[in-house]
């Protein structure tokens, strides 16, 4: 392949300045790119509201895609279970008759423990979802790991609130324009969530390894308790994550802690819920408790 | 049927070539068109939990830029960096900068290595790729401060490996551009 001949436009003034101009528009891109840049780096929600207005652009691209997903989801998903319908069947009728006993020693422990805690006069926060929405994109090139939801501040989409999906947690919302949220998944380095393990309480803290992997860090050092197959909730603390979502399943236990896989991958889900978040809700019920309280404490005198 | 049509020559595409010419907004406004496309792939059914996806708007500007030097103006990676940028979800102006650079990159390799074939041209663009997706990480690794592992290390094998299909592409949609449609 030859290189093109025009770039010695001979003595054509006007096709010289032309190429001139190019090149320093060009190099003057690099510096303004820079600056940008270092802008972003300190304070990186400087260019929100122009990530926002791309997402609102693109934002019908991404629903009508994400329900293709759903429906091809659906149908790779009813042509599996032809293939597998015997043995599943087999194996459903053995959990459903296991899931039966376990249901009725649920039940009495769920009796069990609202007796209790009305015997401590616990009251339990109702926990209303914000918004439930697609997942339409996510930032499948870089190893910052976002996805953008199809609502925004017009149904309520703050930043900060938690987002969930049925099997467990995906993000929390960073940015919300008025029909388009950015989440910032549970796998990005930034994502920080506090945990313990469903089984005893060890607390510790899952970080993003931003390759679909998480990191589980110990807070306690020394010797490493966890083991394969063991499953993390959030626990609350910090108070953005309401306590008790399945978040991370350590599958390699290494020196202070273990490398994990997420509990709810966003592949899998067509739909998640976005959740107020937790601190406000514990601010308002406490809130409701102590109007209660004064109210209760008026009428017994 | 499509796939036919696709592959025929424009002689066949396009009955009545006397007297005619390629558009001129299909023929300047494709090669910008068909990038920002593929900086909006990310709004893609695809929503992946670990960076896979090849920066396909990175390699349709490599492919533009290669197949017609020239076409592209020095300047378009301020324009089209700032569009990628918007969607990409690296630190905002990273895009900027490295698309900017790239295209003056390029316009070195064109000037040092006269006459390139394929394979000169898929090297040169393997270094840039490479260079372009390790950059990000660390910009990236920069914005979030945690060390970034090694996990771009498949995207890059796919990136390079990937290249001559957008190369296929973008020489199709080449010939799209092309087409005698506008009558003189």
């Amino acid at each position: 392949m030859a290189r093109p001949t025009d770039r010695r436009p001979g003595y054509s003034r006007r096709a010289q300045y032309g190429i001139f101009t190019g090149y320093v528009i060009a190099i003057l891109g690099v510096v303004a790119g820079i600056v940008v840049l270092t802008v972003s780096l300190i304070n990186p929600d400087a260019f929100s509201f122009a990530r926002s207005a791309a997402a609102e652009v693109a934002r019908p691209m991404g629903k009508a895609s994400a329900e293709s997903r759903a429906t091809g989801q659906g149908v790779f998903a009813a042509i599996g279970a032809y293939f597998k319908a015997g043995q599943q069947n087999a194996e459903l009728r053995r959990e459903v008759d296991a899931a039966r006993a376990n249901a009725v020693s649920m039940q009495a422990l769920e009796d069990e423990n609202r007796r209790l805690k009305a015997l401590l006069g616990i009251v339990d926060p109702v926990r209303r979802p914000v918004a439930s929405a697609h997942l339409i994109g996510s930032s499948g090139a870089s190893t910052r790991r976002y996805a953008v939801l199809d609502v925004g501040a017009n149904d309520g989409v703050r930043p900060g609130q938690p987002v969930r999906a049925a099997s467990g947690l995906i993000g929390r919302v960073i940015e919300a324009g008025p029909r388009t949220a950015r989440v910032l998944l549970v796998t990005d380095p930034d994502n920080v969530v506090p945990v313990r393990r469903a089984s005893d309480g060890l607390s510790a803290f899952v970080q993003g390894a931003s390759d679909g992997r998480i990191d589980i860090r110990l807070i306690n050092m020394g010797t490493n308790p966890v083991k394969k197959g063991d499953v993390f909730v959030t626990s609350g603390s910090g108070g953005l994550y309401p306590p008790g979502i399945p978040v991370a399943v350590a599958t390699a236990p290494n020196r202070d802690g273990a490398t994990g896989h997420l509990a709810a991958d966003p592949a899998d889900h067509v739909y998640v819920v976005v959740e107020q978040a937790f601190s406000a809700q514990a601010r308002d019920d406490l809130q409701r408790m102590i109007e209660d309280g004064a109210k209760t404490a008026v009428e017994e005198p | 049927m499509i796939f036919e049509k696709l592959t025929a020559s424009p002689e066949d595409l396009v009955r009545k070539r006397i007297n005619r010419a390629p558009l001129p907004a299909l023929a300047t406004g494709l090669p910008w068109a068909t990038i920002m496309l593929a900086s909006m792939a990310s709004f893609s059914p695809v929503i992946a939990s670990a960076p896979v996806v090849p920066p396909l708007a990175y390699l349709m500007l490599l492919a533009w830029r290669m197949m017609r030097p020239g076409m592209l103006p020095v300047w378009a990676g301020l324009p089209l960096g700032l569009f990628d940028d918007l969607y990409s979800g690296q630190p905002f102006g990273s895009g900027i900068v490295l698309w900017s650079v790239t295209m003056l990159v390029l316009e070195v390799v064109d000037e040092r290595f006269l006459w390139r074939g394929f394979s000169q041209d898929w090297l040169a663009a393997s270094g840039l790729i490479a260079a372009y997706l390790g950059i990000c990480a660390l910009v990236a690794g920069l914005a979030t401060g945690y060390p970034l592992p090694l996990v771009i290390g498949p995207q890059i094998l796919l990136s390079l490996v990937i290249y001559p299909v957008v190369t296929r592409v973008v020489a199709l949609l080449d010939r799209i551009r092309l087409l005698p449609l506008k009558r003189l």
